[in-house]
């Protein structure tokens, strides 16, 4: 029982930064129709910012958790303004293409400098411990990340569903045209909105830099799976991406747990569902279908 | 208050719109019939800016409107009521209504619309693609009235309707003109039309084929069904 709750905790752990990541992936999905391979990129400069706002200018984990998603969502209103934008009008296939160019030549750049071995990077001093939570003690570290997790998740639904500007930016992902033709300056939305799902990303590296190894692939092993999971929740829904993003974690920690030679079907067991919730339905469990143009 | 002069619109090679010139004065309600193919929701798509590729100018109140984008035009005041009604899924009827900004000197209030539509005000909470077709008709014009739209440019508003919500589309409409709203209506109903209407263009081939006074339809019914192909 102890060792499933332990187990059950990882999962979500691991969960959330899929969920993390697939609820950026969704955000920019939703307003721009673009899928953004450089998603996993993004992941691994917010875990190498941490890293190198660390070492070369003397900044806490604290700083970098602030600092590295800023820069970043900033990177990436950049990105939009300059290039994606340039491309939205054609085949959502370039900007798919862009951003896994962009994939590489951010790992290249980091790799030619940093070389591709891990480097360290320690938990804050205040979070380095365990905490008692009855059955078992959970390293505090891992309880911060789920908590913010949690609370940046719960922040977005809450900032989609109850205010303004999220009944603008579902209105504008909805229904772009419409939108306009209803006084709606949709075009105002899309930079913002891509730098915050940018920001997103970022942020959720930041978190990795302590728990994961920092290297330059960080990113691409982790991207494929958020992929999966994006399509499993239901292209473009942010609920469906976060709900899956917790439950592939929480699966992936349960096989993980049943021995050693099932470790290698955790990691095909999220395509395995990707499948078959494909075929049973193909919009994803909370996506809906588009409407023929 | 609407000028639209020598207005051409193509579909890629294909011409759908060749040189249509018309006028709308405030208060008026003016109906494009004809065919389907003829080019009447391309044109409430041109008068919007929601379509590429058109020559031609249209001008609100002396405002020329040409080049400006579609949320432009409708902060100018223009107030879209497209053919498939326009809901959203993600957004709930209150929402819907609230989602719009308001644009012009006489914004009817959330509680005018609920009052006028109490339809509405039960399923307020509820998102707006859940509604009948009727009530979402009825949302659909709602919106508009509440952003003080000046001119409403309605794509065939009573497609589908039973009598009974074809006649209160119509009293709408008839309100709406009387606070000096112009109209610029899409109808294949042309018995509905001549209720609500103070002049009709057919529309055949991209072009304006004839315009009537409504005292004169009666008299061309026959003439007019055979153009509309009923």
């Amino acid at each position: 029982m102890v060792n499933f709750l332990q187990h059950t905790f990882n999962g979500l752990v691991g969960g959330a930064f899929l969920a993390l990541l697939a609820l950026g992936l969704a955000v920019i999905f939703g307003m721009l129709r673009v899928v953004n391979f450089a998603h996993g990129a993004i992941y691994m400069l917010g875990a190498f910012g941490a890293y190198v706002l660390l070492t070369e200018v003397g900044l806490s984990f604290w700083w970098a958790l602030i600092v590295m998603p800023l820069m970043l969502a900033l990177f990436g209103m950049a990105l939009e303004r300059l290039v994606v934008a340039r491309l939205a009008r054609l085949d959502p296939l370039y900007n798919f293409l862009l951003t896994f160019g962009l994939t590489l030549i951010l790992q290249d750049a980091v790799k030619s400098r940093y070389g591709v071995q891990s480097s360290p990077y320690d938990a804050p001093e205040v979070l380095s411990g365990t905490l008692d939570l009855g059955a078992f003690d959970f390293p505090a570290y891992r309880v911060f990340v789920l908590v913010m997790a949690v609370a940046v998740c719960v922040g977005v639904w809450w900032l989609l569903s109850r205010t303004r500007v999220g009944m603008v930016v579902r209105a504008a992902t909805e229904r772009p045209e419409l939108s306009t033709a209803l006084g709606i300056d949709v075009g105002r939305w899309v930079t913002p909105v891509f730098g915050f799902g940018i920001g997103l990303a970022g942020l959720a590296g930041v978190l990795a830099a302590p728990i994961r190894a920092v290297n330059p692939l960080m990113g691409a092993d982790l991207i494929i799976v958020v992929f999966a999971v994006v399509v499993i929740g239901g292209l473009g829904s942010i609920f469906g991406s976060v709900a899956a993003g917790f439950a592939i974690g929480l699966v992936q920690a349960w096989v993980q747990a049943l021995g050693e030679h099932w470790a290698l079907l955790s990691q095909v067991l999220v395509f395995l569902v990707m499948a078959g919730v494909l075929l049973w339905r193909p919009a994803g469990l909370f996506g809906r279908e588009e409407a023929p143009a | 208050m609407l000028r639209i002069h020598e207005l051409s619109a193509w579909y890629g090679e294909a011409q759908v719109l060749r040189g249509v010139s018309l006028e709308i004065a405030a208060g008026e309600v003016v109906t494009l019939c004809g065919r389907n193919g003829a080019g009447k929701t391309t044109l409430l798509r041109c008068v919007m800016g929601l379509h590429q590729g058109q020559r031609g100018t249209v001008e609100l109140d002396g405002t020329p409107l040409t080049g400006q984008p579609a949320h432009r035009r409708a902060r100018a005041g223009l107030g879209w009521v497209p053919d498939d009604r326009g809901c959203y899924a993600t957004l709930t009827v209150a929402e819907t209504l609230s989602l719009p900004p308001v644009v012009g000197p006489a914004p009817w209030s959330l509680e005018q619309v609920y009052d006028a539509f109490p339809h509405l005000h039960a399923r307020r909470g509820a998102p707006s693609t859940t509604l009948s077709g009727g009530e979402q008709q009825m949302l659909a014009l709602a919106r508009v009235l509440r952003m003080g739209a000046r001119l409403l440019l309605c794509d065939e508003p009573t497609e589908g309707l039973s009598p009974l919500l074809v006649a209160q589309v119509g009293d709408i409409l008839r309100q709406a003109k009387q606070h000096g709203v112009a109209v610029l209506l899409v109808e294949q109903n042309l018995h509905f039309a001549t209720t609500v209407a103070d002049r009709h263009h057919l529309l055949a081939e991209g072009r304006v084929v004839e315009s009537l006074e409504n005292s004169e339809v009666a008299a061309r019914e026959k003439d007019l069904l055979a153009y509309l192909g009923i």
